[in-house]
């Protein structure tokens, strides 16, 4: 059913640090985190505010920089990365897919799903064509040319998740998906990424709602900056 | 670098924020404006003054007798000085540099020109060859003065086309005789003379001086000595000022102190003069426009600054998409540059049309003329505004690629 093997580890963290310094306080964010995520894994990570969960997802991002620790996306050492390399991965390896969408207020539908091929430098005419494929894919072919402000919360998601796979990731990161949503558009856009899943695509997704947690394969629960437990199970 | 991508992202931003846009864009348009005008402006002036010069070679001396202010040798200050023919000869042979020399004389006692019914008060100066150049006299018809009428003390006279409007009324006059002082002279040039406005040098007709010495009143009375200098440097021609009078006061036994006896105006040191002071003001008017240009640098800057923080967010994401640091700088350094560069054009092409509608419709005049703001500054304005508008953008495209993706989208 995938193209990776399960067996392939795509996400390996061991120790993994962080602590962010405000004024004189330092806030230890994250107190040693080992994890191990397969390819083509669906792993939701749960926890209080401030347990964490937001930041492991930013350092798997590499939108953040972890202060000590090893952290290994698909065998490749993520430490000391220049900015431009981090670019690269990023562009790469990994879709972003946020709570509050993100999508360029002043683009189009289309022009926000084909922006990471224009930082791959494919010409604007092949990746207006591939964004549409994409687009039409989620079913919003007819929004193409709609700016963000004209859409609804479940329409901007898909158009993010769109975005998010036109780059063809390794690895979906999503930072409470679903906090935006009503529980109808939830469960659609839960559809589309287990969808997406099954294609290969390892999706890491931090929520705090709990029937959103049990459709994914696997709960990380967070607490205070480590894991509490790590269960799989079947649904 | 030049992708048409980027371009399209730079106009959708700056469509966003046109009222904003429009007034950076103004500050800096105003500054190459006001740019322009000074320089433009200064560039009159020195066309006007410049202008002056032209009456005559710039590198000529001219020089005139008049009384003693010192005693010397037991003589009486208040002498009268007079210069003779042998003057002109001595400084011809034995000042060094001397390149055209001509003594020029007017002719007092009667000045009335006529030509059949037709007659008119005209200035009359007797002169040699030589003072057609110094003088930058352009014979339009004919000939000057040549070594020829000297020599044969011709009767001939060279008018100029004020003269030969009066007189002539559309006849031919090249060999027409008119009465100068009551003495018939052959026409044989016409000429004009690029002058001060008040077109004094153009109210003349020329007489060659030896005939007018004989004719006249039979003396060898020279009232002024015209020389050039030819290529000498301004020490140059002040040494040779110094030694034309120290050779006059030993001939007249004046001091050679006298600050009146004999007194030469030097056209090379004047000229230097006022080259230095118009290079004082073209550097001063730099200042005063640069000056005015970084207010809008600054003020670019500062826009791009909002710019940047306005688009954190946004460059988060476009950072979280796979942005590089160096996709985020050329991208707001462009918008900088784009906005400077346009906004700068503009201001460039409103105040070469001003200098324009100035030269065109406003008389020249002693002190201004042409304001040009000639190729080479436009250039200087263009190299200028791409580089003001890079260093406007500069330090915000810093900021802007410093942002780290996380406090970008955190950002609300």
């Amino acid at each position: 059913m995938s193209v990776f093997s399960i067996s392939n580890t795509m996400i390996e963290l061991n120790e993994i640090n962080k602590s962010y310094v405000t004024g004189s306080n330092k806030l230890h964010v994250l107190k040693g985190i080992d994890l191990k995520i397969a390819a083509g894994e669906f792993v939701s990570v749960m926890g209080s505010s401030g347990s964490g969960k937001s930041t492991l997802l930013n350092i798997i991002g590499i939108l953040d920089n972890h202060d000590t620790g090893i952290y290994q996306l698909d065998g490749l050492d993520i430490r000391n990365l220049t900015e431009t390399r981090a670019a690269a991965l990023r562009n790469r390896y990994i879709g972003f897919v946020f709570q509050s969408f993100n999508l360029i207020t002043f683009k189009n539908a289309m022009e926000n799903v084909a922006l990471p091929l224009y930082y791959q430098g494919i010409p604007r005419r092949k990746r207006n064509r591939i964004a549409m494929e994409y687009l039409e894919r989620m079913g919003l072919k007819e929004w193409a040319g709609h700016m963000p402000n004209e859409l609804s919360g479940g329409e901007k998601q898909r158009i993010a998740i769109a975005r998010a796979l036109i780059a063809k990731p390794r690895v979906i990161l999503a930072d409470e998906p679903t906090g935006a949503l009503d529980s109808t558009t939830s469960y659609e856009v839960m559809e589309i990424l287990k969808e997406i899943n099954k294609e290969g695509i390892t999706i890491i997704i931090v929520t705090h709602e709990n029937d959103i947690a049990h459709m994914t394969q696997r709960i990380i629960h967070l607490r205070d900056g480590l894991i509490e437990h790590d269960k799989e199970h079947d649904n | 670098m030049f992708d048409l991508d980027k371009w399209q992202e730079i106009f959708s931003t700056i469509e966003k924020n046109k009222l904003r846009t429009f007034l950076t864009g103004f500050s800096v348009a105003w500054g190459i404006f006001m740019l322009i005008i000074l320089l433009g402006s200064g560039r009159g002036l020195e066309n006007g003054v410049q202008n002056q010069f032209n009456s005559s070679a710039s590198n000529s001396l001219w020089m005139w007798s008049d009384q003693t202010t010192l005693a010397y040798k037991g003589m009486k200050p208040g002498r009268r000085i007079q210069m003779e023919n042998s003057d002109y000869d001595m400084i011809r042979n034995t000042i060094k540099g001397v390149e055209y020399i001509s003594p020029r004389n007017y002719i007092w006692q009667n000045t009335t020109l006529s030509y059949k019914r037709e007659f008119g008060n005209f200035d009359i100066r007797t002169v040699y060859p030589d003072y057609g150049i110094i003088e930058k006299v352009q014979v339009l018809e004919g000939r000057f003065v040549n070594n020829y009428d000297i020599e044969k003390f011709r009767k001939v006279v060279i008018i100029s086309t004020v003269v030969k409007d009066a007189l002539f009324k559309g006849e031919k006059p090249l060999d027409k005789f008119i009465i100068v002082s009551g003495i018939p002279f052959k026409v044989v040039g016409v000429f004009t003379d690029q002058d001060n406005s008040n077109g004094e040098n153009n109210r003349v007709v020329y007489l060659p001086m030896s005939t007018a010495q004989r004719v006249f009143n039979g003396s060898n009375h020279v009232q002024l000595i015209s020389l050039t200098t030819g290529t000498a440097t301004v020490d140059q021609s002040k040494q040779m000022v110094d030694e034309i009078k120290s050779k006059m006061a030993a001939k007249y036994k004046f001091d050679p102190n006298d600050k009146r006896a004999v007194q030469i105006w030097n056209n090379v040191e004047e000229y230097a003069k006022v080259m230095k002071l118009f290079a004082g003001i073209r550097l001063f008017i730099w200042i005063i426009g640069i000056g005015t240009i970084i207010a809008g640098i600054v003020g670019v800057s500062n826009i791009m600054m909002i710019v940047v923080k306005e688009r954190t967010k946004e460059i988060g994401i476009r950072k979280a998409l796979g942005a590089t640091p160096w996709g985020i700088i050329s991208l707001v350094m462009q918008e900088a540059i784009l906005i400077t560069g346009f906004a700068g054009y503009i201001g460039l092409l409103l105040g070469i049309g001003l200098l324009e509608l100035i030269s065109k419709y406003m008389p020249p005049s002693d002190f201004f003329r042409n304001p040009d703001a000639n190729f080479s500054i436009a250039i200087s304005a263009t190299i200028l505004l791409i580089f003001a508008g890079a260093l406007a953008g500069f330090v915000p495209a810093r900021k802007a690629a410093a942002v780290k993706p996380v406090e970008a989208l955190r950002d609300e």
